[in-house]
């Protein structure tokens, strides 16, 4: 049962980071490329339109998090308090960048609202990145100094960093430069999946532009990639032990790689939406093999003190989950209807349709 | 510890308080657009399509403002409420989830369907996708009020040896004796705020004498439906969730009335008074005797039982806040009802139009029916103290152990600092789209 929840919240973040995170790359790639006011608008656009229906899926997996493992979201939200509040005022930030900017035809007005919408942008993939390299470097459960826990043994505290900003030392903070390499491995991975998704949606002036970009991200893209594993391994010895015990595991990280080989293409690609898929599965290679590497740990511990956080030491009670597969399927196939309406209306490119409401 | 908590607090408080300021709007709205745009397919005047595209844009506004706000609503029980999750996820985890599967992917789809496809869906649909938004917002509301219903009333748990609430029985959270009326009482409050502030739109047009065809249209169906929904928060469901708190939070009923004493032969229903803490009395009360023993029990001379009754632990900290949001809340409801009434009575004679004097009271009460919809929050939230769980937990167990006050204090004061932009934000954008009007612009 614990198992099956997983599986859909998993399922349900990666739908997050595919449909919002263009949004993300959009709005670093409107920050660094875009100059021409038409530019700009027309790509805050393409974000503009879909993001609170985009959001909501965030929304969602929080709740079902919530419900299905409440010792884990009870562990993690304090844990991490500041880094998460401080995600919130972010998120805010880039929704009063999206939805204000086109509302007043002022030249200030936008260009703060457009920087509020870039720079919150930017540093969202950042933290994004930085959250999942803690999940795998994993935290010192239940702060545990000199062999004992200060709390109890789920708790835990994170600074935001500590003085020697190395994942190897006792109490890593959250900021440390493991972490923020898998960030700027975030940050390249939104930019080039929000390029493929202006490619895809607009007929802005930067697109020719933008196909040579994407090529020279996803190089550096696979070079920082190649560089955390290496260190990753050093940190945690066992971190691969699942893709060899169950070896078909192995697709996910082939799911990765075969979106930054297929994005090596990136100038010849003639139709859009490859690009876009391409940079899709690198997105969705990401997130399910740490997932999966970990599986069936959903936090890791630094200590031996401690067990780490696993679905099953973290889940509410049997009944609890089997009540909420039932509606939680219901709603699901909801979502997905509902998705498939939407879209089918909203197809296309974007310039011509009027927005503003 | 001691500020930890009241930190804690205060910033839920907050931060709660200001996202309420948007849903009760948008849950009531969407019930007028829905209605508007049903005008329009009924009649074919285009007047109605107006007005029910342009309240959806005030809906729109207030939408995006209830999302931006609501996501840290929902972060917060993790992040500062961290013992209360871990120990209750099991169960109100349910009801939460569900609001975000059910209503939330509903509302945010089809509000953009509505709001750019009225071309590519056809009339129907259209109205369709209008009603699906009201649905969502209402299905909302539901969810979030089971809930919260569920920490007044704990209904279908189990608690473990570890201190764990476990769901025992899934239907029971949504059969609970709680959550009916204070969904209904919800649901017609928060249309109460609705048809105010549409009223209020159409007086501001009337005396600018700028789009006097809509502002006649939005005064008159403000009025009317402010009507219904005043009568009907009072009664029945303002009075049958009053005879649920006698039941199930007596402590909180005393508090709530400013009733110190219990006395023999029928309690006396307070109209004024300040609560004296120390002395245990109200000073300048004016109160009409037996009046509460018959609301509550229709009999004159039922004893109520009084503070004195319960032990100093199990009664709400903050007696005088509760106590005054009470009866601000009450009588702003009683106003509310005076003054639709007399509106009804000009529109039905057809004079309302002319009124200066009365159309300005009606465009200046906007912020009360929001007062009144707060302070009922704070009525039923200081009202369950101290407990988190009505009975079983309490709120200075359910904070989170790691987090420290220094922390808690620098979010507080963050989100007031973005709070207060985002306010400013808001009224702008309002202010721009009222002004505009609900006439298409000619190009
Ligand atoms: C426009 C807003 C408004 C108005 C005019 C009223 N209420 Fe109210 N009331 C609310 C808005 C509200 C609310 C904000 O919607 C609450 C908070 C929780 C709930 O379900 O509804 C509430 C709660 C609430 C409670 C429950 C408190 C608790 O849970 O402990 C009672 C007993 C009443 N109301 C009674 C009344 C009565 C007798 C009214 C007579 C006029 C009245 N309300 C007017
Ligand atoms: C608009 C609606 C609401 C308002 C204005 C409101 C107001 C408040 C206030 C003033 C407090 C602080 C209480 C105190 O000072 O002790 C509080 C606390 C709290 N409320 Fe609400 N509340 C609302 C709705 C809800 C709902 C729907 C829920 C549940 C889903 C909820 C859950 C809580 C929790 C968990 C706390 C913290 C614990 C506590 O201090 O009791 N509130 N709320
Ligand atoms: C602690 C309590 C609350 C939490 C955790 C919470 C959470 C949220 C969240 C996360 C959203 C954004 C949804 C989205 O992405 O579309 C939202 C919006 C909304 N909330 Fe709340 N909320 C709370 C209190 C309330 C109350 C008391 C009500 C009304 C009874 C309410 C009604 C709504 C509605 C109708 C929306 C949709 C947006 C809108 O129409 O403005 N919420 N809430």
């Amino acid at each position: 049962m614990e198992i099956y929840w997983y599986l859909i919240i998993a399922i349900i973040l990666a739908v997050f980071f595919v449909l919002d995170g263009y949004d993300f790359g959009v709005g670093i790639i409107h920050l660094f490329l875009a100059k021409k006011e038409k530019d700009k608008k027309v790509i805050s656009k393409s974000a503009g339109l879909f993001w609170d229906s985009n959001e909501v899926w965030l929304v969602a997996a929080g709740g079902m998090l919530f419900m299905a493992f409440p010792t884990f979201y009870a562990a993690v939200f304090s844990g991490f308090y500041l880094p998460l509040i401080i995600v919130l005022w972010l998120i805010i930030f880039r929704a009063i960048g999206l939805e204000f900017r086109n509302k007043f035809n002022y030249q200030m007005w936008t260009a703060i609202w457009d920087k509020a919408f870039g720079v919150s942008s930017l540093l969202l993939a950042l933290f994004f990145g930085i959250a999942l390299g803690n999940i795998v470097r994993g935290v010192n459960l239940g702060g545990v100094e000199n062999g004992l826990s200060i709390y109890e043994k789920h708790y835990f505290f994170l600074p935001l960093w500590n003085s020697s900003f190395s994942p190897l030392s006792e109490n890593p903070g959250v900021i440390d430069w493991f972490t923020i390499i898998i960030g700027l491995i975030s940050v390249i991975t939104l930019s080039i999946h929000g390029a493929a998704w202006i490619i895809l949606k607009t007929n802005s002036s930067i697109n020719h532009k933008l196909k040579s970009v994407i090529f020279k991200l996803n190089i550096i893209l696979l070079i920082l990639t190649i560089f955390s594993l290496i260190i990753w391994q050093n940190i945690n010895p066992n971190s691969f032990n699942n893709f060899i015990d169950k070896p078909y595991l192995i697709v996910f990280p082939l799911l990765y790689f075969t979106g930054i080989i297929g994005l090596f293409f990136s100038k010849k690609i003639t139709k859009d939406i490859y690009r876009f898929l391409f940079s899709t599965s690198i997105i969705l290679g990401g997130i399910t093999s740490s997932l999966a590497s970990l599986f069936p740990v959903i936090l890791p511990t630094t200590n031996n003190v401690n067990e780490s956080l696993t679905i099953y030491n973290t889940a509410a009670s049997k009944y609890g989950l089997s009540v909420a597969l039932t509606w939680g399927i219901i709603g699901i196939i909801l979502i997905i209807v509902y998705a498939i309406v939407q879209k089918r209306f909203m197809a296309g490119k974007i310039d011509g349709m009027d927005y503003g409401h | 510890m001691e500020d930890m908590l009241f930190y804690d607090r205060m910033q839920f408080a907050f931060t709660i308080t200001f996202h309420y300021i948007f849903p009760q709007l948008t849950m009531g709205l969407s019930l007028l657009i829905v209605y508007f745009k049903w005008k329009f397919l009924r009649s074919n005047i285009e007047k109605y399509n107006y007005a029910a595209k342009f309240l959806m844009k005030i809906f729109a506004v207030n939408f995006t403002m209830g999302v931006i706000t609501g996501i840290p609503m929902e972060f917060q029980f993790g992040t500062n409420w961290a013992k209360f999750s871990e120990l209750t996820g099991g169960i109100i985890g349910q009801t939460l989830a569900m609001e975000g599967l059910f209503s939330f992917f509903l509302e945010s789809s089809f509000l953009v369907l509505f709001i750019f496809g009225e071309k590519l869906l056809g009339q129907k649909l259209h109205f369709l996708a209008g009603f699906l938004v009201f649905l969502g917002s209402w299905a909302s509301g539901l969810f979030i009020i089971a809930t919260n219903a569920w920490m007044q009333h704990p209904v279908g748990y189990e608690i473990l040896d570890n201190g764990k609430f476990v769901l025992e029985n899934f239907s029971s959270l949504f059969k609970n004796p709680w959550l009916l009326p204070a969904f209904l009482h919800n649901q017609m409050a928060s249309l109460v705020t609705s048809s105010f502030v549409v009223a209020s739109i159409g007086a501001f047009y009337i005396l600018r004498n700028k789009n006097i065809e809509y502002g006649k249209l939005f005064l008159k169906t403000g009025v009317i439906f402010g009507f219904i929904a005043s009568v009907l928060v009072a009664f029945p469901t303002g009075d049958w969730n009053a005879k649920n708190v006698v039941k199930y939070q007596p402590s909180s009923f005393a508090a709530m009335e400013g009733i110190f004493h219990s006395e023999k032969g029928g309690a006396e229903i307070i109209l004024i008074g300040q609560p004296n803490m120390i002395e245990k009395k109200l000073d300048n009360k004016i109160a009409v005797p037996n009046i509460l023993s018959f609301l509550t029990y229709q009999n004159w001379n039922t004893e109520i039982a009084g503070m004195d009754q319960f032990k100093k632990e199990e009664l709400p900290n903050n007696i005088p806040m509760l106590y005054y949001s009470y009866h601000i809340m009450v009588g702003l409801g009683t106003i509310f009802i005076g003054v639709m009434t007399l509106s009804i009575f000009f529109l039905y004679r057809k004079k309302i139009y002319h009124i200066k004097s009365l159309l300005w009271f009606i465009m200046f009460l906007v912020p009360f029916p929001y007062i009144a919809n707060l302070l009922g929050w704070y009525v039923a939230e200081l009202g369950r103290q101290p407990y988190l769980v009505y009975g079983l937990l309490k709120t200075s167990e359910g904070i989170s152990p790691t987090v420290s006050s220094g922390n808690t204090l620098f979010t507080l004061l963050g989100f007031m600092g973005l709070y207060f932009l985002l306010g400013v934000l808001f009224l702008i954008l309002i202010g721009k789209t009222i002004n505009d009007g609900p006439e298409p612009k000619k190009i």
